[in-house]
């Protein structure tokens, strides 16, 4: 296996809500230009993991994280401006979210947080964002609809345009196709196959199979411990180190 | 099959005899309402004309018209706002987008209850002793409208505060897992979709300041004067008060003079109160998510 | 100037640990909306402050506690001055108990059928009327009682002078009724469906749906729009002072004229030099509603709250 450069890594990571331990003592290291799949039933501290990355923690004063995330190498926790972090790494959530401004805008509204300004090149953004998001053709004529009242489908590509329009390094999905059709999801993730050249890529999903079809390697998290991290293949085709690996791989829980 | 039992019968028919008597005294509570405009109507119709809202008092307030209490309630109502919307819209985004959940954000929730629910005429002292007195306003329409300001404010905050949270929480955490900051959320998603709200409390609050007595009376509206105001320094007529003073203070005033300004102070304020009410109701059809 | 990024990552020029503008902006609001914040709090303290500034030589000076409760002389332009506030209190009880004892019933009467029984255009009209009703200016309603209550009392009731508790105890009633009904209507919204559908799958008609099984559940609710409504009562001035008439005495009958506390400050607060002993008696009153009321926000605010901890 050649050895790649790490993009993310997580050390002795704990997340606790309250009383409640979600994430317990997680290290794990995501390398530079694959996709990074987690599977695991509910309630396995997955999307907690995702949040704790980006330091979206900051908006729940109940959930405290400790133990070190590392990204290029830099504990995330000592970054002295948040945004300009959050601004590196896209996130797409289970329940697409097309914000109440246009579609332009919704494109646009990442540059121009980032300093952009010229027209032509916030419209060169959006149509190259909402291209490579497989969104373009349907919207082009009308980029002065509300992306809120688009389709769930069209919602959640548009939120990959938006977190394309970052530019970032590091993409997060959770869950992504959970609330969108089968043929959305197709879409999606021929998208996400095309990118990850580009950047980097930690997708939580709970359909075993999506990560089997995209995640070059996969971890599997279960009750807040992470049992095992495996090439994709050696965990679908039963090599694993955890007999409950291969039980959740073969449905017999979930 | 199933036939009427006789305590089906009893039931149905008491069922019927409460909603009757209930909806009886629904009736008789709001039918006040239009039997006051109807009177009212009746009784001071005749004296409105144009003259009438244009010209000021004359003989001793038995003659002439409510010009100067009409600028003067729209100077009142203006300085008013000016005072209480940005402090009312900034405690708003405090308590919507920044407040944590802790005995502070209690203590403030009480507070504007509290705030909302002081004596008018406690207000008035109030500002009297803070706004006449301690910061040297003296009688005028400065003290007036900051007395009035601190009365509405409740108003502007509770309205402004529903808008904000009825924008939904799934934006905002787009937004800042973008890298925005909160203002850049605020600024570019929560506020713009809850100006329509703030609005509507704003002209709630417009109408309530036109109305009230008792914070102006004392702190900057006069009896009687013989010039419009030309600063926020200037004392000023004002409906409200004048229609207190012509219903008490001065004899031979014709009914139909009493009841016209009645009747105007009342249209101003229930046109205002609708105009609310029609603005929410057409944006309950706007809908944006 | 450095030239404008083309890119998002352009821009990027920053490192992590640069604070830019937008860092300082958002620092800077999130400190001007606290401010904003704490004002409520800072008026409600300051409002307490200002009328004791003013009102707290008397309490030290002239006050005597037993003629303030016990007295119903007050006459304070008199030459040896006496502050007893007795007869305004009773003014006060006498006024807003009537207006209560009016109104309750039928506010919670109209809360009961607007909230489980109207519907469609009939329910908005009647909530839209409840809102004309909320926003009559005090002093309309005033208006409303010298010139229209006033001789009807007098028609009706075969008495010389139609000012006093009646006149001014309805009026207050139907000022008071909006704010009962609106928070009687929240409280009972609050109920859950499955209260109700419970009840009616056991076979309960709807009203004794509404008497056993919701106004139970909304108990905390009704109780807090009732307090509310006192306090309404309690604090009203313009149109207790235009319709209750200005004699200072305990009332005997609903058709004697008192002066409520709230009256008395409004009418004699003008005629007062600044810092007299009568003029900060007057501030006296005040502080002794202000209290008042806020005794009865806070248990109302209480009483709600206890309704949230289920």
């Amino acid at each position: 296996m050649v050895d790649a450069a790490v993009k993310l890594a997580v050390e002795g990571l704990t997340i606790s809500f309250g009383e409640l331990t979600v994430l317990r003592g997680v290290d794990l290291a995501v390398r530079e230009h694959e996709i990074f799949g987690i599977i695991g039933p509910a309630g396995s501290g997955k999307t907690s993991f995702l949040r704790a990355l980006n330091r979206m923690d900051e908006f729940d004063p109940d959930m405290r994280v400790e133990g070190r995330v590392l990204f290029n190498g830099r504990d995330v926790y000592e970054v002295r401006n948040v945004y300009a972090l959050r601004r590196r790494i896209g996130v797409v959530f289970p329940l697409p979210v097309g914000l109440p401004l246009t579609i332009y805008e919704n494109v646009a509204l990442a540059p121009r947080l980032a300093g952009v300004k010229r027209k032509e090149a916030l419209d060169d953004i959006v149509e190259r964002c909402l291209t490579r998001a497989a969104l373009w053709d349907e919207v082009k004529d009308r980029l002065t609809a509300l992306g809120s009242l688009l389709s769930g489908g069209q919602q959640q590509r548009l939120t990959i345009a938006r977190a394309l329009s970052q530019e970032p390094e590091l993409l997060l999905l959770d869950e992504f196709s959970i609330a969108v059709d089968p043929v959305t999801t197709m879409r999606i993730e021929d998208v996400l196959k095309q990118l990850r050249s580009e950047i980097t890529i930690i997708m939580v999903t709970n359909l075993v199979q999506q990560a089997r079809r995209l995640a070059d390697r996969t971890a599997f998290f279960l009750n807040g411990d992470l049992i095992e991290v495996a090439e994709t293949e050696e965990l679908f085709t039963g090599q694993v180190a955890d007999p409950r690996t291969r039980h959740y791989v073969e449905g017999r829980f979930g | 099959m199933f036939e009427a039992t006789a305590l089906n019968e009893r039931n149905r028919r008491i069922q019927t005899l409460f909603t009757l008597l209930f909806g009886l005294m629904t009736v008789i509570l709001v039918v006040p309402v239009l039997i006051i405009l109807a009177v009212l109507i009746h009784e001071g119709a005749p004296a409105i004309s144009m003259e009438f809202l244009f010209s000021a008092p004359t003989q001793g307030m038995t003659a002439g018209g409510i010009f100067p209490a009409l600028v003067g309630t729209i100077w009142l109502v203006t300085v008013a706002l000016v005072a209480s919307v940005p402090v009312g819209v900034a405690a708003a985004i405090y308590l919507s987008e920044y407040a944590p959940d802790n005995w502070l954000t209690r203590l403030i929730n009480l507070a504007i209850i509290n705030l909302a629910g002081v004596p008018s005429i406690v207000h008035a002292l109030f500002g009297v002793g803070a706004f006449v007195l301690f910061a040297g306003f003296g009688t005028s329409i400065l003290s007036a409208s900051l007395t009035l300001a601190v009365m509405t404010l409740p108003v502007v905050i509770v309205a402004t505060r529903e808008s904000l949270q009825a924008v939904p929480q799934a934006f905002r955490e787009a937004c800042w897992s973008m890298g925005a900051t909160r203002w850049q959320t605020i600024r570019k998603v929560v506020l713009p979709n809850s100006v329509s709200g703030i609005l509507t409390g704003v002209i709630l609050e417009v109408s309530r300041t036109a109305g009230e007595t008792a914070p102006i009376m004392f702190t900057g509206a006069a009896f009687f004067l013989t010039y419009l105001p030309q600063g926020v320094l200037d004392q000023t007529m004002a409906m409200s008060m004048h229609l207190f003073v012509i219903s008490t203070s001065v004899p031979g005033v014709p009914e139909a003079t009493r009841a016209g300004t009645a009747l105007v102070l009342i249209s101003m304020v229930l046109l205002m109160n609708a105009t609310s009410i029609a603005f929410r109701v057409y944006l309950r059809g706007k809908k944006k998510w | 100037m450095p030239p404008e990024p083309a890119t998002a990552a352009g821009a990027r020029v920053t490192d992590l640990d640069h604070r830019g503008r937008d860092w300082y902006v958002d620092r800077a609001v999130s400190t001007i909306v606290f401010v904003g914040g704490i004002s409520a709090i800072v008026l409600i303290v300051g409002i307490f402050v200002f009328i004791t500034r003013e009102g707290v030589g008397f309490v030290f000076g002239a006050f005597d506690f037993r003629e303030f409760f016990g007295s119903t002389a007050w006459r304070p332009t008199a030459d040896t001055p006496q502050y007893g506030a007795l007869a305004l209190i009773a003014g006060t009880a006498s006024v807003t108990g009537l207006a209560m004892l009016v109104s309750v019933p039928f506010s919670l009467g109209a809360a009961i059928f607007i909230s489980e029984f109207a519907t469609g255009r009939v329910k908005e009209s009647l909530k839209v009327l409840v809102e004309m009703l909320a926003a009559i200016p005090s002093v309309v309603w005033g208006f409303v009682g010298l010139t229209m209550m006033n001789p009807l009392i007098i028609d009706v009731f075969d008495v010389p002078v139609g000012l006093g508790v009646l006149n001014s105890g309805i009026i207050l009633g139907l000022m008071a009724a909006p704010i009962m009904t609106t928070i009687a209507e929240d409280a009972l919204k609050a109920v859950p469906d499955t209260y109700r559908e419970a009840a009616e799958a056991m076979g309960a008609t709807k009203w004794q749906v509404v008497f056993n099984v919701l106004l139970p559940a909304a108990r905390n609710g009704l109780t807090a729009a009732v307090l509310l409504g006192v306090g309404r009562g309690f604090g009203e001035t313009m149109a207790v002072l235009m319709a209750s008439g200005h004699a200072v005495n305990i009332p005997t009958s609903p058709f004697d004229s008192v002066r409520a506390l709230t009256a008395t400050i409004a009418a004699e607060l003008g005629e007062t030099p600044v810092g007299s002993d009568h003029y900060r008696a007057l501030f006296t009153l005040g502080i002794l509603l202000f209290v008042v009321t806020f005794a009865i926000n806070l248990t109302a605010d209480l009483v709600v709250r206890g309704t949230n901890r289920r």
